[in-house]
C-alpha cells in the first residue's frame, strides 16, 4: 500500500476526531452558556453553593482557559465528573460498554446473512425471490427500530411470554457461570432480532447492486461458455468481484457498535451505552453526553479509517486518486 | 415569446413524466397514502379541539380503554382519545418532517452549488467540512444538539437540517462539476453573463432535478429522525407527535397490552416513510433515464 495513501487518510482520520472534540467543548459550554445553573434550577442552592459546583466540573475562568483545561483532561483520558452520584464518567460509560458490545456485536453478525440474501436476490434480478427480499428490507428500512422493538415486546414478551420483558439478568438471580449466560443470552435474544432485523435491509441492498454491478461484466461471460455452472459462475465469479462494497459497509458498520442501539436498549431496559445516552438525555447529565458522544464518534471515525484502508488493499485503484 | 416556448416544453416534459409515473401502480397507492396522511392532518383542528386533551375535559373518560364503544381508538392513560391524538400527531410529524427536508436541502444545494461552481480553495474548505459531517455518527450528534438547545419544534427542525445535508451537497456539487464544463455555459460565459446569471439561469435548472427526486427521499430520513429524537424524549412537550406518541406509551403500555397506544402511530409513520420512499425511487427512475432501462 503506498504510504502517501496511509498517512492522507491517516491526517483526515485525526483531523475530524479534533474537530469532534472542539465541537463538543463548543456545544457544551458555549451554546449552553452555564450548564450549572440550569442542571440545579429549583434546587434552591445559594450562590456559593453553585459557585463550588462551577468549580467542580471545571466550568470557572475564561473560555479559553477551559478550553486549556478540557483538552489537557481528555489527554488524560479524563472526561470530568457526572452530575449525578459525583462519580467520573469514565466509570459510567466502562460500565455499560460490555452489554452494548455484546448485543450490537451479536445483531451485527446476524444480519449479515442480508449479504448472502443480497447476492443471490442480485443475481436472480428481477425473480421473485428478488421481489420479496426486496420489498422486506424497504420495509423494515421504513420502520423505527424501536418500534420494531415494541411490537416484538408486545407480541413475544407479554403476550406469549416466550421472553423476559427488559434488563440483562433475572433481577435478584444469584445465579453463575453457565446458568447466568444461559440468563443473560435469553435476555438478549428478543433484542438483538430487533436489531438484527433492522440492520439486515441495508447489507442485502448493497450487496444486491454490488452484484448487479458485475452482471454486465465479459469474465462472467467467459465463465459461461466454458461450460460452468450457473452455480459455479456465482460462487466463483460474480461474487469475489462483488465483495468490495460489502466489506466497506461491514466495516464501516462496526464502528456503529457503540452508538447502533441508543432506541433500542432502552425499550428493552438493556444496561448498555444507549440507555446511558437516555438515561444522560432525561437527566439532563451533560458530562455523560459529551463523553458518550465523544466515544461514538471516535468508534465511527476509526472504523472509517480501517474501512479506507481495506478499500485500499483490495482495490489499489483508489489509492492514486 | 422565448419565455413562452420554454414554459410549454417545461409543461409538456411534466405531463410526460407524470404520464410515466402514472403506469407505476405501487407508486400511485403510495401516492393515495400520502395524500391521506395529509387530509388526516390539515382536517384536525375541523374535527376537534385541542382543549379536548386538557385534564379538565378528559377526568370523566374511562383511561386505558380499548378500542371498542365510544373510542374509535380507544384512550391512553389520561383518558385522551387516540384516534383525536393521532390526528394531531400526524400534523407534528408532518410539518417537522417536510420543514427540515427543506433546510437540509437548501443547506446542501447553497454548499454543493458554492464549492462546485468556485472550486479551488472553496471547494477544499466546503468539502473538508462536508467530510466531517459526514463521518460524525449522525444519530448521536443530533441527540447532542437537542439536547443542548431548548426544547421546541423550531430546535428539532434546525437539529435535523444541520446533521443531515452534507449528502445533498455532494450530490449537488458532482452535478453542477459537469453542468459546468458543457458548451452552452461556455458560451454564455464568453458573451460576458455574470456569475449569478450563469447560476440562476444555466446551472441551477439543470440541477433541479436531482435536487427533486433528493427531497422526495430526504423526507423519511427526516420523518424517523424527528420520531427518533421525540421517542428519546427531546420533542416539543406541548406539541405531540408521532414519536411523541410512542414517547408516552413508553415500554409499559406494551408490556400491559395497551397495543392501541402505539401501533396507530407507530404504523403511521410506517406508512408515511414507506410511501415517500416508493413515490421517491419511481420520480427518480422517470426524471433520470439512466435509470430507466436497468
Amino acid at each position: 500500500m503506498r504510504a502517501s495513501y496511509v498517512i492522507r487518510k491517516l491526517i483526515g482520520a485525526v483531523s475530524t476526531l479534533a474537530f469532534v472534540a472542539v465541537f463538543n467543548f463548543f456545544l457544551f459550554r458555549v451554546v449552553n452558556r452555564n450548564p450549572v445553573d440550569s442542571m440545579f434550577r429549583g434546587r434552591n442552592l445559594t450562590r456559593e453553593q453553585l459557585d463550588e459546583l462551577t468549580r467542580k466540573f471545571n466550568l470557572d475562568g475564561s473560555k479559553w482557559d477551559q478550553f486549556v483545561a478540557y483538552v489537557r483532561q481528555l489527554l488524560r483520558g479524563d472526561l470530568g465528573l457526572s452530575f449525578r452520584g459525583n462519580r467520573p464518567v469514565v466509570d459510567v460509560i466502562a460500565e455499560a460498554l460490555w452489554p452494548t458490545v455484546l448485543l450490537v456485536g451479536t445483531s451485527t453478525l446476524l444480519a449479515m446473512i442480508g449479504i448472502t440474501i443480497g447476492y443471490r436476490a442480485g443475481w436472480k434480478r428481477g425473480s421473485r425471490g428478488d421481489t420479496v427480499s426486496t420489498s422486506l428490507s424497504m420495509l423494515t428500512y421504513s420502520m423505527p427500530e424501536f418500534f420494531i422493538g415494541m411490537v416484538m415486546l408486545g407480541i413475544f414478551a407479554a403476550s406469549l411470554g416466550w421472553f423476559p420483558v427488559g434488563g440483562l439478568e433475572d433481577p435478584g438471580s444469584t445465579a453463575t457461570g453457565l446458568e447466568q449466560l444461559l440468563d443473560q443470552f435469553h435476555h438478549m435474544v428478543l433484542p438483538a432480532l430487533v436489531l438484527a432485523i433492522a440492520y439486515v435491509g441495508e447489507y442485502m441492498i448493497v450487496a444486491r447492486s454490488a452484484m448487479i454491478e458485475t452482471l454486465r461484466e465479459d469474465y462472467l461471460q467467459l465463465a459461461r461458455a466454458k461450460g460452468m455452472r450457473d452455480d459455479e459462475v456465482r460462487r466463483k465469479h460474480a461474487v469475489p468481484n462483488a465483495r468490495l462494497p460489502v466489506v466497506s459497509l461491514s466495516a464501516i458498520n462496526f464502528g456503529f457498535v457503540f452508538s447502533g442501539a441508543i432506541a433500542v436498549e432502552s425499550i428493552f431496559s438493556w444496561p448498555g451505552l444507549g440507555q446511558a445516552t437516555y438515561l444522560a438525555v432525561r437527566g439532563p447529565d451533560l458530562p455523560v453526553l459529551q463523553g458518550l458522544f465523544l466515544l461514538m464518534s471516535a468508534t465511527v471515525i476509526l472504523a472509517n479509517l480501517i474501512a479506507d484502508l481495506l478499500y485500499g488493499v483490495l482495490d489499489p485503484r483508489v489509492m492514486g486518486r | 415569446m422565448t419565455a413562452a416556448i420554454a414554459w410549454a416544453r417545461r409543461r409538456a416534459s411534466a405531463a410526460a413524466s407524470w404520464r410515466r409515473m402514472r403506469r407505476d401502480r405501487l407508486a400511485m397507492v403510495a401516492l393515495g397514502v400520502l395524500l391521506a396522511c395529509v387530509v388526516m392532518a390539515l382536517i384536525a383542528p375541523l374535527v376537534s379541539d385541542r382543549a379536548d386533551f386538557n385534564a379538565i375535559n378528559t377526568g370523566d373518560n374511562p383511561t386505558h380503554a380499548s378500542p371498542t364503544g365510544q373510542f374509535v381508538l380507544g384512550t391512553d392513560g389520561l383518558g385522551r382519545s387516540m384516534a383525536l391524538q393521532v390526528m394531531w400527531g400526524a400534523r407534528v410529524s408532518l410539518l417537522v418532517g417536510f420543514a427540515a427536508t427543506v433546510l437540509m436541502i437548501g443547506i446542501g444545494t447553497l454548499i454543493g452549488l458554492a464549492a462546485g461552481f468556485f472550486g479551488g480553495w472553496t471547494d477544499a474548505v466546503l468539502m473538508r467540512i462536508t467530510d466531517w459531517f459526514m463521518v460524525i455518527p449522525f444519530l448521536p450528534l443530533a441527540i447532542v444538539l437537542a439536547a443542548v438547545l431548548e426544547r421546541g419544534l423550531g430546535t428539532i427542525v434546525l437539529v435535523i437540517g444541520i446533521t443531515s445535508w452534507p449528502s445533498t451537497a455532494r450530490l449537488v456539487r458532482s452535478q453542477v462539476l459537469s453542468v459546468r464544463e458543457r458548451l452552452y455555459v461556455d458560451r454564455a460565459r464568453a458573451l460576458g453573463a455574470g456569475r449569478l446569471h450563469l447560476i440562476g439561469r444555466h446551472i441551477l435548472p439543470n440541477v433541479t432535478p436531482l435536487i427533486l427526486a433528493n427531497t422526495t427521499l430526504a423526507v423519511p430520513i427526516a420523518i424517523l429522525t424527528e420520531t427518533t429524537l421525540s421517542f428519546l424524549g427531546l420533542g416539543d412537550p406541548s406539541e405531540v407527535s408521532w414519536g411523541g406518541l410512542l414517547e408516552r406509551a413508553g415500554s409499559s403500555a406494551v408490556k400491559e397490552g395497551y397495543w392501541w397506544e402505539y401501533l396507530p402511530p407507530g404504523l403511521g409513520i410506517v406508512a408515511v416513510v414507506l410511501a415517500f420512499t416508493i413515490v421517491g425511487r419511481a420520480l427518480e427512475e422517470v426524471l433520470d433515464p439512466r435509470l430507466r432501462e436497468r
